[in-house]
């Protein structure tokens, strides 16, 4: 028989409030097994907790109930509370009688009665536990990064700086991400190509770092210390490691008309093509949608100027497997499609263009070099028009907008109307706003001085529609400030779109079996104090994959997500949870159903001979646990047909226990 | 009438909660009889929603909306001010106890001409 100690826990008035936390201790004295029970005020504080090792030391416990909050916020402060007072962590039951009880019924009764009954269970499950000792794997001491944008870079860099070696799967040709394509950064407003290729140098020349750019994530194995990746580089058509990045084939080439997507599609480039001038690696990549030689055999031009030879049409995809032991996601995000706005006329006027599309139009490597003209006709725009929370916000039109604020449209607008009034101070600048957002070190006043010095006009109001004539923009827009509708002939409309997680994300979360929400951006931990690492043990998150971020605060998240790597990849050995499956080898009758069943691939059958009750031998095939890989879901057990799996600490009969005490 | 109860009965009757309203205009700045009225589209919105309906029933601004419904279609948070317009005429029908119209007299009224919509309000007012 057990000797078990009731602990129960006010949490100030947040349980107190609606449970009678004496009555709990006083009715749960009675029960089987029960020596102890007490209530205290805080009994995750150090007074608390002395409680707990006190009374395990002056009444011999074997086992404790801490009636308390859920087990995802405390169990591991009171496991290790029982482990420093001698008690095997494994011997400690939480009942949650904060969110399953407290928070959610308003009558001090009912609450009460639903706290007894919680505490029941929990004494009735105690009184089945036995001690666990968690098994041990060791390290693979290897991160990879996936997405080579600012967060990406930022997370290899760090990690690479402590020593660790770390791959980055790009899917683009080039690392750099969104980041290579903007002009300048708020709100210091230095250049972002200034400030971000020196980093993706240092990615090149860091001996720890490997770059897989043009390749993406196909298969995750494995888990936490132990991840086993297949990464598919695809084939570029160019041999990596010979091309010199000379440029002589993309001179060349004579299928030039191919949308270039660095541009966003606003110039063309050839089928053979570096996305830009300061790509890392610098190496040309075929087209294959482009490509003549490629398609219809006609062509080998690229071939034939290339001096060093690098060319390769036969060039095939190439699977790479690697073990790592901490991956990083780092898949960024998007603007979303403007197709469906047709109030704003995206697809009527190419003089309506997106944000992104400013950024690449005023760009001094952009498709007009730097200069700030009209798409349509090349002309200098004399009025402009920004729209704010395009798609943000939006909870009316699920299929064409974002519930959410993109958080980053409200600087980067200011920004673009700043540039734009300082570098042409003829033109007039409109920025049509609900709300001007601006919590960041000097983003308030960089926003002000948009106003103030350079003359910006914010208006407080959405833009209704907006309709092409002629060679104008016609814009209908509020003016809420002076209850007037506006109409204003605008030569360029700039919409702030909305901002989405990467589509790769969702096929990512699930070869990772890491969780998103429903607007497919991955889930934090804990959204306050476990921001960098996703519920996935060993899957760390890092940049706009995990919410819309601007650069400064996507650079502090990727050094944080380093930092959880780092702390990870030093330990020699990870020790694992021993609330794992295990096989009743006499009771398996080796149909399979557990392995069919199994996530992760921990169930292998192995042939095992066996004694029988008259002497002879009999070989029989029967299930098997990889303790190092089975992560203690329980499916195999529900599976099981025979009763043969049962999961260590969360056994059949102590959830029958369980039952049976709320049923009583 | 009771102020309160207008206002119950126009939010009943168009099933909008104005809540959700973020303020963005977007419903004035697409109307297309916004000249005309007095009180504009956003402002319907945030005075059903203050309780300030005295100054809607007696505004012309009603009979300006020409129930195009492009404030609907383009909000952002799904308010449909167009219906809460609707409704506040609707509750002004009411007030005023006339336009009794029987069932039987509407066979005789029908035409292809007639829009849909007033033979919606007609019977609306009828089965007042």
């Amino acid at each position: 028989m057990q000797r078990v100690g009731v602990f129960v826990c006010w949490c100030g008035s947040n349980i107190a409030g609606t449970v009678d936390v004496h009555a709990v201790a006083e009715a749960l004295k009675s029960e089987p097994g029960v020596v102890f029970s007490t209530d205290y005020q805080y009994m995750c504080s150090q007074a608390g907790q002395d409680i707990i090792k006190q009374a395990i030391a002056e009444h011999n416990l074997t086992g404790i109930v801490v009636c308390s909050c859920s087990p995802r916020m405390h169990e591991a402060t009171f496991r290790k509370t029982a482990q420093a007072a001698g008690l095997n962590p494994y011997m400690v039951e939480i009942a949650n009688i904060r969110e399953q009880c407290s928070w959610v019924h308003k009558d001090m009764l009912t609450g009460t009665e639903k706290a007894i009954i919680l505490g029941k269970a929990a004494v009735a499950k105690v009184n089945l536990n036995t001690p666990l000792t968690p098994g041990e794997s060791p390290v693979t001491k290897r991160a990879l990064v996936i997405g080579g944008g600012i967060a990406g870079i930022q997370t290899a860099l760090d990690i690479a700086d402590a020593g660790f070696p770390v791959d980055i799967v790009e899917k683009q040709p080039t690392i750099g991400g969104k980041m290579a394509q903007l002009d300048k950064t708020f709100p210091t407003l230095d250049c972002a190509a200034c400030i971000l290729t020196p980093k993706m140098v240092d990615v090149a020349q860091n001996e720890k770092i490997r770059i897989f750019s043009y390749s993406e994530v196909e298969e995750v194995g494995g888990f936490v210390g132990n991840f086993d990746v297949k990464i598919k580089k695809k084939a570029r058509f160019v041999k990596e490691d010979i091309c010199t990045g000379c440029g002589a084939c993309v001179e060349k080439c004579p299928m030039k008309k191919n949308p270039n997507e660095f541009n966003l599609g606003m110039d063309n480039r050839p089928a053979i093509y570096i996305p830009f001038a300061q790509a890392v690696p610098k190496v040309a990549t075929i087209d294959p949608n482009a490509c003549n030689m490629l398609k219809n055999g006609k062509c080998g031009l690229c071939a034939r100027v290339c001096a060093a030879g690098a060319i390769d049409y036969t060039q095939k995809d190439e699977i790479i497997e690697e073990k790592y032991g901490a991956i990083v996601v780092a898949t960024g995000f998007n603007p979303i499609s403007m197709e469906k706005f047709d109030e704003f006329a995206y697809n009527q006027s190419k003089d309506v263009i997106t944000s992104l599309e400013f950024e690449r139009l005023t760009n001094a490597a952009g498709p007009s070099a730097g200069k700030l003209i009209r798409p349509s006709d090349g002309k200098h725009p004399h009025t402009i028009v920004f729209v704010q929370c395009v798609g943000s916000r939006c909870d009316a039109c699920a299929e064409k907008g974002k519930e959410y604020c993109s958080k980053i449209c409200c600087m980067y607008t200011a920004k673009h109307a700043m540039l734009t009034r300082d570098k042409y101070p003829d033109t007039d600048v409109y920025v049509f706003y609900i709300d001007v957002r601006t919590p960041g070190k000097n983003f308030d006043e960089f926003y002000r001085r948009a106003v103030e010095e350079f003359g910006v006009k914010y208006v407080k109001g959405m833009v209704g529609k907006v309709t092409p004539e002629g060679d104008k923009l016609k814009v209908q827009a509020s003016d809420l400030l002076s209850n007037k509708q506006l109409h204003i002939d605008a030569d360029l409309v700039v919409l702030a779109a909305a901002i989405e997680p990467d589509k790769s994300a969702r096929p990512l979360a699930t070869m990772l079996t890491a969780s998103m929400d429903t607007n497919d951006f991955f889930t934090e931990a804990h959204p306050k104090l476990r921001p960098v690492e996703s519920p996935t043990a060993g899957v760390f998150l890092s940049g706009a994959c995990q919410g819309p971020k601007d650069i400064p605060e996507t650079v502090s998240q990727a050094g944080a997500a380093a930092s959880k790597v780092i702390g990870l990849l030093a330990k020699d050995k990870l020790t694992g949870n021993p609330c794992i499956a295990s096989s009743n080898e006499l009771m398996c009758n080796g149909c399979s159903s557990c392995e069919r069943v199994c996530p992760y691939g921990a169930i292998t059958y192995v042939d095992k001979e066996f004694r029988m009750p008259d002497r002879t031998t009999k070989i029989r095939r029967v299930a098997s646990v990889n303790p190092a890989v089975c992560q203690g879901c329980g499916a195999c057990t529900v599976a099981c047909p025979s009763g043969a799996m049962d999961l260590k600490g969360f056994a059949n009969s102590q959830i029958i226990a369980e039952v049976d005490a709320i049923c009583k | 009438m009771n102020k309160d109860f207008i206002q119950e009965e126009i939010l009943r009757a168009s099933g909008v909660n104005p809540k959700k309203c973020m303020k963005c205009g977007k419903c004035s700045a697409t109307c297309p009889a916004y000249d005309e009225m007095e009180y504009h589209p956003h402002q319907f919105v945030s005075m059903v929603e203050n309780g300030d309906i005295e100054p809607l029933l007696s505004s012309e601004s009603l009979y300006k909306c020409l129930s195009c419904f492009a404030c609907i279609d383009r909000c952002p948070r799904g308010v449909e001010p167009a219906k809460l317009v609707e409704a506040v005429r609707l509750a002004v029908v009411r007030q005023q106890d006339k336009n009794h119209l029987t069932a039987n007299d509407i066979p005789a009224l029908l035409d292809d001409e007639t829009p849909q919509q007033l033979l919606v309000s007609a019977f609306r007012k009828y089965t007042k």
